[in-house]
């Protein structure tokens, strides 16, 4: 079985560290070794946040090797567009199409992109936009985005559904389960 | 396939099951990594195990197919700890090294824990429990070991009596730190043992190997992990605690106290011991060889060990993880079976300085630079190197222009932004800190002149001030900074009179890590309440004449502070107070907002650099979502144009 390098880039506070954790816990139910790996500090203000999964058979580096990534979350599109170059050819690109201005932009020092949709789609990959804070929206949580976006990336995972419910139970409080648990299916219905 | 006689069980009985478990404990341990099909066999006989166990009437316990866990590196060094026994433990927050702690915290009934003011307190808490008995855990980001490093230096002469162990984490990148020196110089240097784990199960065995060569050998050692190894998971194994030691100090002035005629023998006993620990370090099954094809040997140590194993998968390695002293023997014996040498190792030539030394021709620097994070893409440039082949530019699909950087940024509702604000009106150098408040240094705030270390910005002002330079020098410090080394610096600019104006912009807690106590905030780690130490108190008693407290929300009364303490030419201490939004996750005040019509775009407003301010140029907004409810730019505002947003009310 070959590694499955997944990639989740986004802004401190989007919630991109539990998103990893529920797919670790999702290859930890099925059996799989898996490396885990992010860098905090000062991504509370609101820096950006990148994390790696890797999942297989036997995985030895924690870090994704550039340009084989095989799935990269963009949890905000800009941040998506930053990591995109690490995704291989043929691989997935899912992004979120809700923007969040860094504060070079917001200051009026530098420009959104205004092509940036455009330019994720340039990539030789499938590109796939989610509107993931209106599904968390219809669910009732706005911060339960992140668990949409990983109800998208389960159609590129080879996990049954069971899996998936036990990865959610184990990641997320039992008292916010149900509501992330709805978000995770439209997630998953996106495709 | 790894099959096991479950079958042949009939009628289990409790002792049985427990015996099956613990062998498919094993085996799965003894197997590694699972793929799906194994996987699937055993999660076969786990439900028939159940399935018997239901029929034979016995509950079933708590039992999962994985019977791994998937923990951080950092929460393997305080399981790792647990296991060894330890009953004392403290540390001063730094990343990437914080987690440690907090982690072992959860075992508080049975492990003291604590943040101590500083590093060099907190080796010394865990040196007096270790010379008492006990096993201690003392933990620091790798600059917090430069604090400690007098300590560890005369520890390691008179020794230790529990097993006494350092973690350190070093920051190879400065994804959060201010340099990247490399904590393997230090065990040379007091001559003590070093560990380096590859990941988290490494994290736990090694620990617990730590705390076992420490009280052999009666050394302190250095447990070094690096970002990599803290900040990522893998998949672990639980033990049991050890047992826990007597506790009761044994008198004996020779052995602990080095007056230079008692230290000149220890000094003897520590080469002896080096010379111990170095056979010791040949044998243990922390440094092993994996001999595959022999025509390349790399010597590697720590994370560098996985990200050899991913780009040279077909080499021999030696793998380090009892780095210092050096294991000679083993290093000969495998130099021996290996065509050619290469060293791989994270930041600076330490391996490789010996291993030449050895007269053991090697390449390393020379095709793997010590500056910055190792990574599987800097090793296949590498690789690339010693084949002669192009080096791989690493080959985007498309190159991702000129994107707005996201660096972070003082939060919106942060306190501090009222200090800085008022500093943007008077022409001064000002002398900074390692905390949030670094986040000054950029635009449009800029007051943030020079950082150096933790209390440095007290010390920096007064020797600029006694240097003759002719602006007003400000020394700036945070709460838990000040109680960590700036007591001192504060001291001494009563001492030696100075005109420094000093402030501590006091946001009751250490914020950039995380969040963590301090003696100032009336709680310990172990959660209980506790005195709150007085900035203004201490100031007082150093001598300082000139205290005064400000909100910095108030930013009318905090402009008319400062500008009276940089105009005195007597020392001053400022202390700005307010706690940290973040921490208190609760709104500063109400949500305000922008009215269009009112706005003339002067843009004073977005001097105060709050994120939750937004330009396009033309027009100026608040962003609800952002916005915190300081007030700040409500009171900038001089058109009126800023109100509390209708139904923003707190």
């Amino acid at each position: 079985m070959k590694t499955t390098n997944i990639l989740l880039a986004g802004v401190g506070g989007q919630g991109v560290l539990l998103a990893s954790r529920i797919l670790s816990e999702a290859a930890l139910a099925a059996g799989l070794d898996i490396k885990q790996s992010e860098v905090h500090g000062m991504s509370q203000r609101g820096g950006s946040v990148m994390s790696h999964v890797r999942i297989g058979e036997e995985v030895h580096s924690p870090i994704v090797p550039e340009g084989e990534c095989d799935i990269l979350a963009g949890f905000e599109p800009l941040e998506g567009l930053r990591q995109a170059h690490a995704v291989k050819e043929g691989g997935v690109l899912l992004y979120s199409v809700d923007r969040i201005n860094p504060s070079t932009v917001s200051a009026g020092f530098a420009q959104y992109p205004e092509d940036v949709e455009e330019q994720l789609k340039s990539f030789k990959c499938r590109t796939v936009a989610v509107p993931a804070v209106q599904y968390a929206e219809q669910v009732g949580n706005r911060r339960s985005a992140n668990v949409v976006m990983v109800g998208v990336m389960s159609n590129f995972l080879e996990f049954s559904d069971d899996i998936w419910s036990q990865a959610l139970t184990a990641a997320i409080p039992a008292k916010l389960l149900a509501l992330n648990i709805a978000a995770f299916e439209l997630g998953r219905k996106h495709i | 396939m790894d099959c096991l006689p479950v079958d042949t069980v009939r009628q289990p009985t409790r002792n049985h099951i427990e015996t099956i478990e613990k062998i498919l404990c094993k085996r799965l341990h003894a197997i590694g990594p699972i793929s799906g099909e194994r996987s699937a066999c055993i999660s076969a006989r786990m439900r028939r195990l159940k399935a018997n166990r239901l029929g034979a009437g016995i509950p079933v316990p708590k039992m999962e197919v994985h019977l791994k866990k998937l923990i951080s590196g950092n929460e393997a060094f305080a399981r790792g700890a647990y296991e060894a026994g330890v009953t004392v433990a403290s540390g001063y927050p730094g990343t990437p090294s914080t987690e440690i702690m907090e982690a072992l915290v959860h075992y508080k009934d049975e492990v003291y824990c604590e943040w101590s003011p500083n590093e060099k307190v907190a080796l010394e808490v865990g040196a007096g429990a270790s010379l008492a008995g006990a096993r201690a855990l003392v933990t620091m980001k790798h600059v917090g070991l430069n604090v400690a490093a007098d300590p560890l230096m005369t520890l390691s002469y008179i020794g230790v009596e529990g097993g006494f162990v350092v973690c350190v984490a070093d920051d190879p990148g400065q994804h959060s730190s201010q340099n990247e020196q490399d904590t393997r110089h230090y065990a040379r240097l007091a001559k003590i043992p070093i560990f380096e784990p590859a990941d988290s199960q490494e994290a736990i065995d090694f620990m617990k190997l730590a705390f076992d060569v420490s009280e052999k050998y009666r050394t302190p050692v250095i447990m070094r992990s690096t970002t990599r190894v803290s900040h990522s998971s893998s998949m672990v194994e639980f033990g049991k605690r050890a047992m826990l030691r007597n506790v009761a100090f044994v008198k004996n002035p020779p052995r602990y106290v080095p007056i230079p005629i008692w230290g000149r023998k220890m000094r003897v006993e520590v080469e002896q011991r080096l010379t111990d620990l170095a056979e010791a370090a040949c044998v243990s099954k922390a440094n092993r060889i994996e001999y595959r094809d022999r025509s390349l040997g790399i010597v590697t140590c720590g994370i560098a060990y996985q990200y050899t194993r991913e780009v040279f998968p077909e080499a021999s390695i030696l793998k380090i993880g009892w780095g210092y002293p050096f294991p000679d023997r083993l290093i000969r014996e495998f130099a021996a079976g290996v065509d050619k040498v290469l060293i791989v190792e994270e930041l600076d030539d330490i391996m490789e300085e010996h291993i030449r030394a050895m007269g053991i021709a090697c390449e390393g620097k020379s095709v793997v630079s010590p500056i910055g994070e190792l990574s599987p893409d800097r090793l296949r440039e590498t690789r690339a190197r010693m084949e002669g082949r192009e080096i791989p530019v690493a080959e985007p699909l498309a190159e991702a222009a000129d994107l707005p950087g996201r660096p972070p940024v003082l939060c919106p509702g942060c306190p501090h932004r009222g200090v800085f604000y008022g500093l943007t009106k008077h022409d001064v150098v000002v002398t900074g800190d390692i905390g949030c408040y670094s986040l000054g240094v950029f635009p449009p705030l800029s007051r943030q002149d020079v950082i150096l270390c933790m209390g440095g910005g007290v010390t920096l002002a007064h020797g600029m001030d006694k240097a003759g330079e002719g602006r007003k020098v400000v020394g700036m410090v945070g709460d838990s900074t000040f109680f960590h080394s700036g007591i001192t610096g504060l001291l001494n600019v009563a001492y030696n009179k100075s005109a420094a104006t000093i402030i501590v912009v006091d946001n009751r807690t250490t914020a950039m890590t995380g969040h963590q106590d301090h003696p100032g905030t009336g709680r310990t780690l172990m959660g209980e309440a506790t005195i709150e130490a007085s900035i203004e108190e201490i100031g007082r008693a150093c001598g300082i004449k000139r205290v005064v407290t400000v909100d910095p929300y108030d930013l009318g009364a905090t402009e008319k502070a400062l500008a009276a303490e940089i105009e005195s030419d007597e020392p001053s201490l400022v202390v700005s107070r307010a706690p940290c939004p973040l921490q208190t996750r609760t709104m500063v005040g109400p949500l305000h907002e922008i009215d269009q019509e009112a706005c003339v775009n002067c843009g004073r407003c977005l001097k105060l650099g709050c994120p939750a301010i937004e330009s396009d140029g033309d027009t100026v907004k608040i962003n609800s979502l952002l916005c915190a409810g300081c007030g700040m730019c409500f009171e900038v505002c001089k058109v009126g144009a800023v109100e509390v947003k209708e139904g923003g009310a707190a």
